[in-house]
């Protein structure tokens, strides 16, 4: 009688909502998948399965690598965003060092100042950052994002590291110190090093969201030769003639592999960065 | 820099000169000079790319200014012509919507979806990984996918309808103004639930395994567990995790762009979409800046009440 009652609880309380969970999550990248390998004789019948891959062909893929600059694309994120990434981490690091564990004027304003920074949406910047690109004549260069993307990503990579920052203990620094190491020193030798599951998080979650940034790119990149994946398949797969969904799709998929996978290598790093804010505060 | 190195050799070996040299060290070393000295490049660069296009919007929005015209200052006359505009207020009143539908939506299925995940089974690293993914693959990426699912005649839904002899035409998603709402909540909650399930999930195994055994002893059950002790122990992360998410819903962008392109008939507009396409579409980048900041209160208050929360916690 127990058992079973356990048992009961255990489909309708665990298996069954986990499933549904899952296949929710999930079956936008099957109908993605499915819909890349098949033929377009066979994604436009009526009386073919929606699901099921009668004939499998790569042809779109194929496509998509040999007529459109998608490959291009794809190196112009992979390389904006290593750069992005690194800007960000650098400049996040100098600032949330002070924060986190030094007394100075000024640090208390400054402190507010990065949390309100980190809330401002890139929707209310938009028009004055064109404005401001252009005249630094940046428009249609990889440049441009390289140095826009840090403004959303230094912020909160300076937060994040503050958390962990602070968790190293003063003494450490001032052991370093009285045995006439400089700050300088005590910082780059001593508690930077001891922090590096926090640059991993602030470094991961930089990364996918770089990948991710959508509306800079769309604004400063009109070119096809310096298109990210994102505007690169939004602004060029996307064509006038109803038959381009299997390119389309093979580009999408094509383009979440590299996010997918750098995500799969560093999941615990990614899960702690993205509950870091929201469990310490 | 390479005379004060030689100042530092020539230090190491006569006397007299050490003086200054070690009154600058001892000038770095001190806290606030030192902190200021780090502190000051990321300072000046979030100034000139974030602090600097900020005030030169709030300029913008008092001039009417065309592309390749000289712009001439029409003090709050873009406001005003703003509030005679039945798109803006549409705007306006789809951006609340959408945020607040979505945004009940991805809490109260993210506590679902923790209160699922903080069981014991097996591959549950594995699960949490693969429940992450909408959040993490490229949204424009997953929204044209989305897109393709909503297509009227071979989409995913509507072949679905079709086979299951629910409907003989299924609807067009896109295409009707109700439909087209609830397609664009359903991509971002579908986006979004994961951020909710995983940080509540994140707190629920911060709440020590000894409440709920006391509670247990005095007799609650497993709602009244659920209600006395999960739920408020939960109250914290919730608050965070909502308010962030209705900064980041409130100020969408690239979702409506890329399903609805604030179509069909402006009905899915949000006033990110609408500012985009009056300052970039039209051209009309004082109007522009003047849509973008008319969300600036919204964020004021989000701001403020986050505040207050952190101050009182």
């Amino acid at each position: 009688m127990v058992g079973e009652l356990t048992w009961r609880k255990r489909i309708f309380g665990l298996w069954l909502p986990l499933i549904l969970f899952l296949v929710i999550a999930l079956f936008p990248f099957t109908w993605m998948a499915a819909t890349s390998l098949k033929t377009n004789a066979e994604l436009y019948n009526p009386k073919a399965s929606p699901l099921y891959i009668e004939h499998p062909s790569l042809v779109h893929y194929i496509s998509l690598l040999n007529e459109t600059n998608f490959l291009v694309w794809v190196g112009n994120t992979m390389l904006v965003a290593v750069i992005a990434t690194g800007i960000s981490l650098l400049l996040g690091t100098m600032l949330a060092y002070p924060l986190a564990r030094m007394r100075f004027a000024g640090g208390a304003l400054l402190a507010l100042a990065v949390a309100i920074t980190y809330l401002i949406p890139q929707s209310l910047l938009f028009v004055p950052m064109a404005d401001l690109i252009g005249r630094l004549q940046l428009g249609n260069t990889l440049t441009a994002v390289m140095l826009t993307y840090p403004t959303l990503l230094v912020p909160f990579i300076a937060w994040l590291l503050m958390g962990y920052f602070k968790t190293v203990p003063k003494e450490l620094e001032e052991a370093a110190m009285i045995d006439g190491a400089s700050r300088w020193r005590a910082m780059t030798r001593i508690i930077l090093p001891l922090c590096l599951p926090g640059f991993l998080s602030a470094g991961i979650f930089a990364f996918t969201l770089s990948q991710n940034e959508f509306l800079y790119a769309l604004l400063f990149l009109s070119k096809s030769s310096v298109r990210t994946v994102p505007i690169g398949v939004v602004g060029e797969l996307i064509r006038g003639d109803a038959f381009y969904w299997g390119q389309l799709m093979a580009g999408a998929l094509l383009g979440s592999i590299p996010v997918a996978l750098i995500y799969s290598f560093f999941v615990k790093y990614y899960v702690a960065g993205l509950t870091a804010g929201a469990v310490k505060g | 820099m390479s005379s004060v190195l030689e100042a530092t050799r020539a230090g190491a070996q006569t006397a007299p000169a050490r003086r200054p040299v070690g009154w600058l060290r001892a000038t770095v070393e001190r806290e606030s000079v030192f902190s200021w000295m780090i502190v000051t490049p990321p300072v000046l660069f979030l100034m000139l790319f974030l602090g600097y296009p900020f005030f030169y919007g709030v300029y913008l929005s008092f001039f009417q200014r065309e592309v390749a015209r000289p712009a001439t200052f029409v003090g709050f006359g873009n406001f005003v012509k703003l509030s005679q505009d039945p798109i803006f207020w549409l705007a306006v009143k789809n951006t609340i919507l959408f945020t607040a539908v979505a945004t009940v939506l991805k809490a109260s299925l993210g506590l679902a979806m923790a209160l699922v995940m903080n069981q014991d089974f097996k591959m549950k690293a594995f699960t949490r990984a693969m429940l992450l993914l909408p959040f993490i693959v490229p949204t424009v990426l997953s929204t044209v996918a989305w897109q393709w699912i909503f297509d009227p005649g071979m989409g995913l839904f509507n072949r679905l309808l079709m086979i299951s002899g629910l409907a003989k035409t299924g609807p067009s998603w896109l295409g009707n103004p109700t439909l087209a709402m609830v397609s664009i909540i359903m991509v971002n909650t579908w986006r979004g639930l994961p951020f909710f399930g995983i940080s509540i999930l994140a707190g629920l195994q911060t709440i020590p395994t000894e409440l709920h055994e006391s509670a247990t002893i005095d007799g609650a059950g497993t709602w009244g567990r659920f209600w006395y002790v999960t739920l408020p122990s939960l109250l914290p992360v919730i608050f965070i995790v909502t308010t962030f998410s209705i900064v980041i819903t409130f100020f969408d962008f690239q979702l409506v762009y890329v399903l609805t392109g604030g179509g069909p008939a402006n009905s899915t507009h949000l006033m990110a979409t609408y500012a985009y396409s009056i300052s970039m579409g039209a051209g009309q980048m004082g109007l522009g800046s003047a849509v973008a900041l008319s969300m600036v209160p919204v964020l004021g208050l989000l701001l403020a009440v986050l505040t207050f929360y952190v101050r009182k916690a």
